[in-house]
């Protein structure tokens, strides 16, 4: 490394680093009205650049929305992608993140939660149809949608137990194989299966008003913004909820599983335990937003699970920092966002997305965006490397 | 559950079987070479496996290879591509290793950030392939091509031999008979050889290895060009078989390959053989009850389940306690 980019990196570390501190010195009020503020943007942001109710715009924010360009995609609607995969990277990164867990087959859970509202919200699903027929229902009857959401948690939840249980024995690396299998199997058994639709998949699953139909005021299909921002409430309470987990005894569990695994057992922290908790917790998060997927789109069909998404979603985890709530967060939001808005590069965007990982990973292994702690266990593993003669 | 067909023509199945779990074994044998020795599942072999297959494809049509040669000039194409599959494999396995593993070995990083440096450089790999070198290799320039490529059949495929009711082709004795005689090379190789010796002692552990003086980072780089060299030879059996390729062959090839390598047990050269032909043969037989809708879940389940019940495979794992 030549002299003047070691200056840069150290300056960078002494700004950035500093940041931190400077935060966490702040007055208490001071940090909640600057998340305030945050929040605040992040509902004004279908808007951005816009000021809502004038004529008035406001220049050069207008550059950020992906429907700026020619053949953009509508700005709220990958908003709300966005804000799907931060719920995403939120579940997965307690499983990743925090247990240390790596898990390949996340759309596995995601496909459980979208095909629980699917099956059992929508009038023409198979498993509605049956239950129809058995109690002579009328045509149109289907589980409500806000019923759709213990069943799509609960069944999500199960499906990680399930995972886990014969699983979480294994070691870190063959678990990553025996997900990545399980995430293929959901999609091939909805895919062959007739009460999951087969590969037509599922139409007219519901939202918040009812199923999909032109009449829908708020959750309708042209407007994606109140989309969004339910989206977005769901993904805050999600933060507040993980964080509170995060520093309670689970929490701290789970870092310690993930440091030393014989050492938190030898201290009376049952890994197995633990580890299936992280699992189902974070089964249940991703099934919540496949969930979200399948009410927006109306329609879910079993192609749409396969195993790239499930490489996209480790991916945001990693990328973003895992085990640091914001960093997955960055992550999740610039896999999701850049994509749209270079689309013109469409054409490479896997080949860049493979080339940012390999680039990440091998010069800032810790993510963009790391946790304290997971530096400096990079760090300490670093001194441990084995010896070489050359 | 189809149980006629299955039963009906079992031997039938089982040689399809073994012949198809030809190749699976000789990928697995690359898994089980890096993981013994490393401790690392290689995501990134299966690409290894998949240029393979292209390299082998551009220089027969190079060549001109007409479809059916005559069988000595048949013979010859097979052995120049088998000699360019191994090249052309194992050199892209000492890039992967270069690449994506080498600085990271330094840095002593946890095996998660392994795993995701291997996804992108595979990634990276197949839209190479995916944008320019597929269409390159199949003659039509630097363009896009995702479709399904075909190679000249040079050994026409037809039944020599039957045996208690199953018709043995002859491609299907060359798929088998070579797999066999890559692993016993391999097996003589890591087994009497100077060279194995290191490879067993640093699977065996590192850095004592190192200390008695074995150059580590040479022996890893030979246990990757050893699974670049097998992954070439599956890739000729591969074209000899089924005659096709794509740019995204790899990733269920080497999920097989990996679940074989698992089974028979990781590490286990042997035992890379065995669950190779093995989960062939429950592929086949799978497919053949559920008429092909379930194939792909039987390597799967098969893979739980054996992780479940015997997690160090069916022959144990043992590159480093191979016998000296």
């Amino acid at each position: 490394m030549t002299e003047a980019l070691r200056h840069f990196n150290e300056r960078r570390r002494h700004v950035l680093g500093g940041m931190g501190d400077r935060w966490r010195a702040l007055p208490r009020w001071q940090r909640w009205l600057t998340l305030l503020a945050g929040v605040a943007f992040l509902y004004y942001l279908p808007f951005l650049g816009d000021i809502p109710g004038t004529n008035l715009i406001i220049p050069g924010l207008d550059w950020f929305r992906t429907d700026s360009i020619d053949g953009g995609a509508n700005w709220a609607g990958v908003l709300f992608v966005c804000a799907l995969y931060v719920l995403v990277a939120i579940g997965l990164n307690v499983v990743i993140g925090l247990a240390g867990l790596l898990d390949l087959g996340y759309v596995g859970f995601y496909a459980v939660g979208a095909y629980s509202v699917a099956l059992f919200g929508s009038a023409e699903s198979p498993v509605v149809g049956a239950l129809q027929e058995q109690f002579g229902l009328s045509s149109d009857w289907a589980i409500a949608w806000a019923i759709c959401i213990p069943i799509a948690l609960a069944f999500s939840l199960v499906a990680g137990v399930l995972l886990g249980w014969p699983t979480l024995r294994l070691r870190g690396d063959y678990l990553a194989i025996v997900t990545l299998g399980f995430g293929e199997i959901i999609r091939i058994v909805a895919k062959n299966s007739g009460w999951a639709g087969e590969a037509q998949g599922v139409p007219g699953i519901p939202g918040p008003e009812g199923p999909p139909s032109p009449d829908n005021k708020v959750f309708g299909l042209l407007d994606i913004k109140p989309w969004y921002w339910l989206a977005l409430s769901v993904v805050l309470l999600m933060v507040l909820l993980v964080r509170r987990l995060e520093h309670s005894r689970v929490g701290r569990s789970w870092l310690a599983i993930r440091e030393d695994e014989d050492a938190a057992a030898v201290m009376g922290v049952y890994p197995f335990k633990f580890k299936l908790w992280a699992f189902a917790i974070g089964a249940a998060l991703g099934g919540f937003s496949g969930l979200l997927f399948a009410s927006r789109s109306a329609f879910i069909q079993p192609e749409t699970f396969n195993v790239q998404l499930s490489i996209l979603f480790v991916a945001m985890v990693v990328v973003g920092g895992s085990g640091n709530m914001a960093g997955v967060a960055v992550g999740a939001f610039l896999l999701a966002y850049l994509p749209e808005r270079f689309r013109d590069f469409s054409e490479y965007r896997v080949l860049a997305f493979g080339l940012a990982l390999v680039l990440i990973m091998l010069l800032r292994p810790q993510g963009l965006l790391p946790s304290r702690r997971r530096t400096r266990e990079l760090q300490d593993r670093a001194k441990e490397a084995p010896v070489n003669v050359a | 559950m189809n149980f006629d067909a299955l039963f009906g023509d079992l031997a039938q199945h089982t040689v399809d079987g073994l012949s198809k779990g030809a190749i699976y074994a000789l990928v697995a044998l690359g898994y089980t070479l890096v993981y013994g020795v490393l401790r690392l599942i290689n995501f990134a072999h299966s690409e290894i496996f998949m240029v393979g297959t292209f390299a082998i494809l551009g220089t027969w049509s190079l060549l001109g290879v007409a479809d059916n040669p005559p069988i000595g000039m048949a013979i010859v194409y097979l052995l120049i591509g088998l000699v360019v599959g191994a090249l052309a494999s194992g050199a892209t396995a000492l890039t992967v290793e270069r690449v994506a593993y080498r600085r990271l070995r330094r840095m002593n990083a946890p095996p998660l950030i392994f795993l995701i440096t291997a996804i992108g450089l595979s990634l990276v790999l197949v839209e190479i392939f995916a944008l320019w070198m597929a269409g390159f290799f199949s003659g039509r320039g630097f363009t896009e091509n995702r479709l399904v490529i075909g190679i000249p059949p040079l050994l026409k495929q037809e039944t020599v031999l039957s045996v208690a009711g199953a018709d043995i082709t002859n491609v299907q004795i060359i798929m088998v008979a070579s797999a066999l005689l890559m692993l016993y090379g391999l097996d003589q190789f890591i087994n009497r050889t100077r060279y194995g010796r290191g490879v067993r002692a640093v699977a065996q552990s590192p850095d004592t290895a190192a200390l008695m003086g074995v150059h580590q980072d040479r022996v890893i780089m030979l246990v990757f060009v050893l699974g670049g060299l097998m992954a070439g030879a599956a890739a000729l059996l591969w074209n000899m078989r089924y005659g096709i390729t794509k740019f995204d062959i790899g990733f269920v090839v080497g999920l097989k390959a990996f679940t074989a390598a698992v089974l028979g047990g990781i590490g286990n050269l042997r035992g890379a053989l065995l669950g190779g032909l093995l989960l062939g043969v429950i592929e086949v037989y799978a497919a053949t009850l559920t008429r092909s809708t379930w194939e792909d879940v039987a390597a799967f389940v098969v893979l739980v389940v054996v992780l479940i019940f015997r997690p160090t495979g069916l022959l144990g794992e043992s590159l480093g306690k191979a016998r000296a």
